[in-house]
This record gives structure tokens, C-alpha cells and sequence, in this order.
């Protein structure tokens, strides 16, 4: 006979569920300025605390403090914002043209605008993203057309990737946009082995790898560090921590590890934590990042601590699983407010300028939006032929499928 | 020409496109220092040095993602699965990721990748060292399969699937690795320096994907196999007298359907024969095609041998291999039917 007690299952529970008082306690805030900026060939060793804090720059008063501060100028300031504007008001379109009809799904970035937004701007021509479905500010904020990725969501005749793709599946090789694919987390591993070519062909590009909280779960997120460690291959790895993976909170992906971020030091990665919702700190940790990369000195994992202020998808119903005020007790705030406040206090922004770019970034978003619909939508209008379903499968069509394509009809 | 094994072959293949090609790499579990457990890539690294042929961590799903990475650069990798068996945490990134990117992205990122796993049994190696999974591959759109089954073909093969835009699943038989295999495994080895296919063309050669070798031709019943069982299907034939056409398919998919449509109406019989499981197996799918082309010539129904439905098992292992017995048992039940 055994003595010993039973043995028990600990399964990890939110904070709080719906009906409750939101409570982001847990979540530890340092103060803008207050995480030292190492240099870019430190040893890892000696900043394995910056894996457990979070860089920040724009402090309560919107000012930009610190050593991460001063790398931007009012110009690319004020371009970032319209970027995240653009980003949001996108987004409000395509949602209110999902619940119409006009397509079938959709994707949006609430309160996640800054990442990648800032993220692009650090990158040079000829890099390549690996992205999920929450990275299309890299796209908006190259200067990729919008009426393209509008295309792409209605599957219309334009759309650039023939209505394969799941809407906000983009891909464009030219923006350094690789195919997302939609499956969770293999892409991680991929940009590691995107990097690795890089190197082995002496070239000068260099990887940016992105996942989410809940798939760095994933086998292939320990695939990537795995490689990325052992052949030092210059990769940004990105974490985007928006703390709900669908109706998961982020502790079910990560267990008993203080942070996502942590999860680099094991492999000896530079591992940072960051304000994702602070356009200044965002830019400064990617600039980093990928400077290490660009100098040969290896990966970076960076973990953006965000907080997903809309629901996963046009899918999902938040309300179900976290209180609905949750969003608004999130501490880090809005991005696209605190650059607001940062820019008014510098000088260069103001009330009156700001719902000016709302009203021509509007204006804007739905001229885009008529010339895609002219195009079609998913059920009206122009759509990929059935022929086109057929055709890249194979760099050139095997007999099989041609046999396929004359049953068809088409 | 050379007398090469099929190892000989593939890394003969392997080197010539190295030379040829600054795009292409090399890498796997064991791949680099030690030249793979069968040898394939030896003295690889040596001459192309560490970054053109390397070892890589054990992860099958991490050496497929980064091999789709580097094609997506515009690499050629040419990468190996130690065993078929160990390409499961692969799976996804092979079925969801290198089959698809030229379809999801309109053609705008592609994976030019040759994924090499030594397949099949015979070699005592059981359930995890000796399956075939070749139905797995051809079963997902995007993917070219292909079963050598000599070094003369090894090599020709492999070339082209080294050079061509898609991703391709390149399975080697272990057992033939050394020698012709008939699944006579109590009788000597004949070494592939005593067989003709062992003769190997120097530098660049190419068979074409997609083209099936007619390796005995015949009248009585078209025998349609792959890999082991072609010379499993050559010892059935000489024991029992049965004039069979035996095609080697060589490439599963794309697969060269008008040799088997010619055989087969014309000998009004066909057996099929591999060595993985029945159920589901490729030879379902060979006799549903046999029979939409050719039901009218049909003289009697298509039988297939296979290994059974059941995991490989090690001390049974020649109970489960489809061995020349069997298969001669099909070529004359069919001709009697």
C-alpha cells in the first residue's frame, strides 16, 4: 500500500473569465526608458533580464524617453501613423464588407497595428517576412496597393492569387510578403531555412520569422530555434503575445515558462521583450534585431507584448470567453492613441490634423474598396475562372490533371 | 561508364549536380562529417565544403521547413530522411507547405526540393526502418513521387529531380542499395557489379519523371511494380513460366499511364504488386486506373499483391514481404481465371 497522496492535474485558468473584473496585475510594467539598449554584439548571457522586463519608449505623458528613443524622425513618425491608421480603418471596411457578403472571412489587427507597422520600416529591400495572418501592416506599410489586397479578400477577378487563398492570405514576393499559409507555425521554420540560404549564398538579405502566443506550442516554433541557434542564421523571431490564442489564454501555450521570450535563452538567442503597442519601442527592438542579423552576429527572438482588442476572426465571439471590458483594462493601451499623443506632444500633430487623416485615409480606404468591387466580390461580379483552379498545381500540368481539367468542362 | 551500386549512383547524381550547380545543398541527420548511415553523401562535404553538405539537428519537421525556406530563395536542396519511417513529423510541411507554395502564391514563391528516404524492407529493420509509404506522397496534389530501382536509373532520376521546379519525394529501396533483390532471401546476393543496370553513365544524364520502363516484355499478363518488386515480379515470371510484361514504374506520379494502357491491352491481364499495405495502397489506385482505361480488354480482374495490413514485422519479415512465391501464385491465378 502506497502512502503517498493522489497525484493531481494542474490545468492553468485565466485571470478572469467573462462576468468578472479584468485584472492584468500579472502582467509587470516597467517604466518607459528604464530597460538599458545593450549593443548588438553583447553576449546573450549577460541579458538573459531583458527576456523577463519589457522595452519601452512612449512614457504616460507621450513623451519618448530612454535609451531605445530618438531613432525616428517627426517625417517617419508621422508616416507610421497614417501606416496604422490605414491599418485600422482597412480593417473596419473589410469587416463590415465580411458581415455583407462580400467575402467570406476576415482577419483583423485591432489594437496589434503597431507591430508590424513599425516592424517594415526596419527592414531593407529583399528581406523576407514569414507572416501569419496578423502582419498585413508589413504589407500597408510598403506601399503595397491596397485594392490588391482587397482583391485578394473578395477572390474576385483581380485577385492576384486566383481565389486559392483563404482571404488575407496575401502574398507578394516583391514586398518581401512570403505566401502565408494559414497552417500554424510551419512558416517559423522556414524563415530559418529562408536565412540559412541567405548565408550560404554570401548574400546580404535577411529573415523575419512571425508567430503567435498559442502556436509557439508547436513543434516547428522548437524546429526553428533548434536551427536557428546552431547555424547562428540571421532571423528576426517574432512573437506576437496578444494573450488570447482563439478563446486560449496565453498560459496554456506557455506553461510554467515566465514569458514566450524566455523560451530563447535555452538555445542561447538574445531573447527581448517589448511594448507592442509602443510604435517607438517596436521600431528600436526590430532595428536591433535586425541589425544583429544583417551583421552576421545571428537570431534574435523578440516577444511583443500586445493585447488583441478584437476577436480572432469574423469566426469568434470574444464575449464567450473573456469579460468584454477586458480590452479596456489592457495597460499598454491603443497604438495608434499613444502615437497620437506622442506626435501632439512634439509638436507636429493635432487634434484637428489627426481627424483630417482619419477623413482622407476614409476617403482613401474606399476608393480602394469601389475599384476592388468593380472587380467582383465573392458571390457578385468577376471571379477566377474554374480553368484557373487547375492550373499551377505544377511548374507544368501532368496528364492526369489535364484528363481532370477536360472532365470538368472548363 | 562506371559499375556503381545504387549508393554509388545516388551520390554520384548528387555530386555531379553540386559541381554543376551552386544551388544545390546537401543536408540531413548524419548527411555531412559521416557521409549518412548508408553512405549516400560521402566525401560530399569534403569536396563541397560545410556549407553545401551538412549534418542537421534530429527533426525531420525542422529539416523539411528550412529545406522549403532555402528552395523559396531559390536553392535546390536536396535533403534526406534517415529512414521513410521518420518522416511523419515532416509530414505537414510536406503536404501543406513545399506541395503548395507555387499553387497558393500564383506561382510566386516555388520549392524546387528533393526530399531522399531510404523506403521498404528486407533488411531485418522492422516497423520503424522498413515501411512504404509512397501512397502517403501520391495522394497529396503538388508532389512528384519517384522509386528507383536500379543505380543506372537511381542516378538519371535523381538528376532530373534535382533539376526539376517541384517538390519530389525521391524513394530508394534499401534493399537494392547493394544488389538486384528477388526476394529470394536465403539464396547468395548478386552484387550490382554482376548486373548490367549497375553500368552507370559518367557526369550529367537525366531520365524523364513520368516514364515507365518496359523491363520484360511478355504477352500473358502485364505485371505492374516498382523499387524490390520488380525483381521480385522477374523471379515469378522465370519460376513459373508465366510470360509476363513486367513494367518498372519508376515514377509513381506523374505516373505514364500510356505504357501500362499499351501493356495491358494488349496482354488482357494485369497484376500489381508493392510492397506496402493493401488497403488504400498505390495498387488501388494503379487498378482503378487499369480498369477505367482498359475494362473491355480485361480478361480477367486485376489482382494485387502486397505486404498484408498489418505494421512490418522483424522476426516475420518474409512472411510479410510479397516474396517471388506469392506473386507467382497471381500471375497464375490471373492467366487461369
Amino acid at each position: 500500500m502506497t502512502t503517498d497522496a493522489p497525484l493531481s492535474l494542474h490545468v492553468p485558468e485565466p485571470a478572469v473569465r467573462p462576468g468578472g473584473t479584468p485584472d492584468f496585475s500579472n502582467v509587470k510594467i516597467p517604466k518607459a526608458g528604464a530597460v538599458p539598449r545593450p549593443n548588438i554584439d553583447v553576449d546573450p548571457e549577460s541579458i538573459r533580464d531583458l527576456a523577463f522586463s519589457i522595452i519601452r519608449v512612449l512614457n504616460r505623458n507621450g513623451e519618448a524617453v530612454g535609451p531605445w528613443a530618438g531613432l525616428l524622425s517627426d517625417e517617419e513618425l508621422v508616416e507610421g501613423m497614417r501606416h496604422m491608421m490605414t491599418l485600422r480603418t482597412f480593417d473596419a471596411r473589410m469587416l463590415i464588407a465580411q458581415r455583407q457578403g462580400k467575402t467570406s472571412f476576415y482577419m483583423q489587427h485591432l489594437g496589434e497595428e503597431a507591430i508590424s507597422c513599425a516592424f517594415r520600416r526596419a527592414l531593407s529591400r529583399g528581406d523576407m517576412n514569414f507572416p501569419t495572418y496578423r502582419q498585413a501592416g508589413l504589407l500597408i506599410a510598403d506601399g503595397y496597393p491596397m485594392v490588391d489586397m482587397m482583391c485578394q479578400i473578395y477572390s474576385n477577378a483581380r485577385d492576384p492569387l486566383k481565389g486559392r487563398q483563404l482571404p488575407v492570405m496575401y502574398s507578394s514576393k516583391e514586398h518581401g510578403f512570403f505566401t502565408i499559409s494559414g497552417n500554424l507555425a510551419t512558416q517559423y521554420i522556414q524563415a530559418v531555412g529562408w536565412a540559412m540560404a541567405s548565408a550560404i549564398r554570401r548574400d546580404t538579405k535577411i529573415a523575419a520569422a512571425w508567430i503567435g502566443d498559442g502556436s509557439t506550442a508547436e513543434s516547428d516554433f522548437h524546429a526553428a530555434l533548434v536551427f536557428a541557434s546552431t547555424y547562428k542564421a540571421p532571423v528576426v523571431l517574432n512573437i506576437v503575445n496578444n494573450q488570447w490564442a482563439i478563446s486560449t489564454f496565453q498560459g496554456i501555450a506557455r506553461g510554467g515558462s515566465g514569458t514566450f521570450a524566455a523560451r530563447g535563452l535555452g538555445f542561447g538567442i538574445p531573447s527581448l521583450r517589448v511594448d507592442g503597442n509602443d510604435y517607438l519601442a517596436v521600431y528600436a527592438v526590430a532595428k536591433w534585431a535586425i541589425e544583429r542579423a544583417r551583421r552576421n552576429l545571428g537570431p534574435t527572438l523578440v516577444e511583443y507584448v500586445t493585447y488583441r482588442a478584437g476577436a480572432h476572426s469574423t469566426s469568434d465571439d470574444p464575449s464567450a470567453y473573456r469579460p468584454k471590458t477586458e480590452s479596456d483594462a489592457w495597460p499598454l493601451g491603443d497604438p495608434i492613441m499613444r502615437l497620437k499623443n506622442h506626435l501632439i506632444v512634439r509638436g507636429v500633430w493635432s487634434e484637428e490634423r489627426h481627424k483630417q487623416a482619419e477623413a482622407e485615409i476614409l476617403d482613401t480606404v474606399i476608393a480602394a474598396q469601389k475599384e476592388a468591387e468593380s472587380y467582383g466580390t465573392l458571390h457578385a461580379g468577376g471571379k477566377p475562372s474554374a480553368r484557373d483552379m487547375f492550373d499551377g498545381v505544377y511548374a507544368e500540368m501532368p496528364p492526369h490533371l489535364r484528363r481532370q481539367r477536360q472532365q470538368a468542362g472548363v | 561508364m562506371a559499375r556503381m551500386t545504387m549508393i554509388e549512383a545516388i551520390r554520384d547524381a548528387m555530386d555531379v549536380m553540386m559541381a554543376r550547380d551552386e544551388r544545390v545543398v546537401v543536408f540531413g541527420e548524419d548527411v555531412g562529417y559521416f557521409g549518412g548511415v548508408f553512405r549516400c553523401t560521402a566525401g560530399l562535404q569534403q569536396k563541397y565544403g560545410k556549407t553545401r553538405c551538412f549534418d542537421a539537428p534530429i527533426n525531420e519537421a525542422g529539416i523539411v521547413g528550412a529545406a522549403i525556406g532555402m528552395a523559396s530563395y531559390g536553392l535546390h536542396p536536396c535533403i534526406e530522411i534517415q529512414f521513410a519511417d521518420y518522416m511523419y513529423p515532416a509530414y505537414d510541411q510536406i503536404v501543406s507547405e513545399a506541395a503548395r507554395l507555387r499553387y497558393r502564391s500564383n506561382g510566386e514563391f516555388t520549392c524546387p526540393l528533393v526530399v531522399r528516404m531510404p523506403t521498404g524492407g528486407g533488411i531485418f529493420g522492422g516497423q520503424t526502418h522498413s515501411q512504404s509509404p509512397e501512397a502517403l506522397f501520391t495522394h497529396v496534389s503538388g508532389l512528384k513521387t519517384v522509386v528507383p530501382s536500379n543505380p543506372h536509373d537511381a542516378k538519371g532520376l535523381l538528376i532530373a529531380a534535382i533539376e526539376d521546379p517541384d517538390p519530389v519525394i525521391f524513394l530508394e529501396p534499401k534493399r537494392l542499395y547493394n544488389g538486384p533483390f528477388d526476394g529470394h532471401h536465403d539464396r547468395p546476393i548478386t552484387p550490382w557489379s554482376k548486373h548490367d543496370l549497375g553500368e552507370v553513365p559518367n557526369g550529367h544524364y537525366t531520365l524523364p519523371l513520368g516514364k515507365a520502363s518496359i523491363v520484360r516484355e511478355g504477352a500473358a499478363v502485364t505485371v505492374l511494380a516498382y523499387g524490390t518488386m520488380v525483381y521480385v515480379a522477374q523471379a515469378a515470371a522465370a519460376e513459373t513460366g508465366v510470360d509476363a510484361e513486367i513494367i518498372d514504374l519508376r515514377t509513381l506520379l506523374p505516373l505514364d499511364m500510356e505504357t501500362i494502357v499499351a501493356s495491358v491491352k494488349k496482354t488482357g491481364r494485369c497484376v500489381v504488386v508493392h510492397e506496402a499495405t493493401l488497403t488504400s495502397g498505390f495498387g488501388a489506385e494503379l487498378a482503378s486506373l487499369v480498369q477505367e482505361a482498359c475494362f473491355f480488354q480485361l480478361e480477367a480482374p486485376i489482382a494485387r499483391v502486397t505486404g498484408w495490413d498489418t505494421p512490418y514485422p522483424h522476426a516475420q519479415e518474409w512472411d510479410y514481404f510479397p516474396g517471388p512465391a506469392r506473386v507467382g501464385r497471381a500471375l497464375v491465378e490471373t492467366l487461369e481465371a
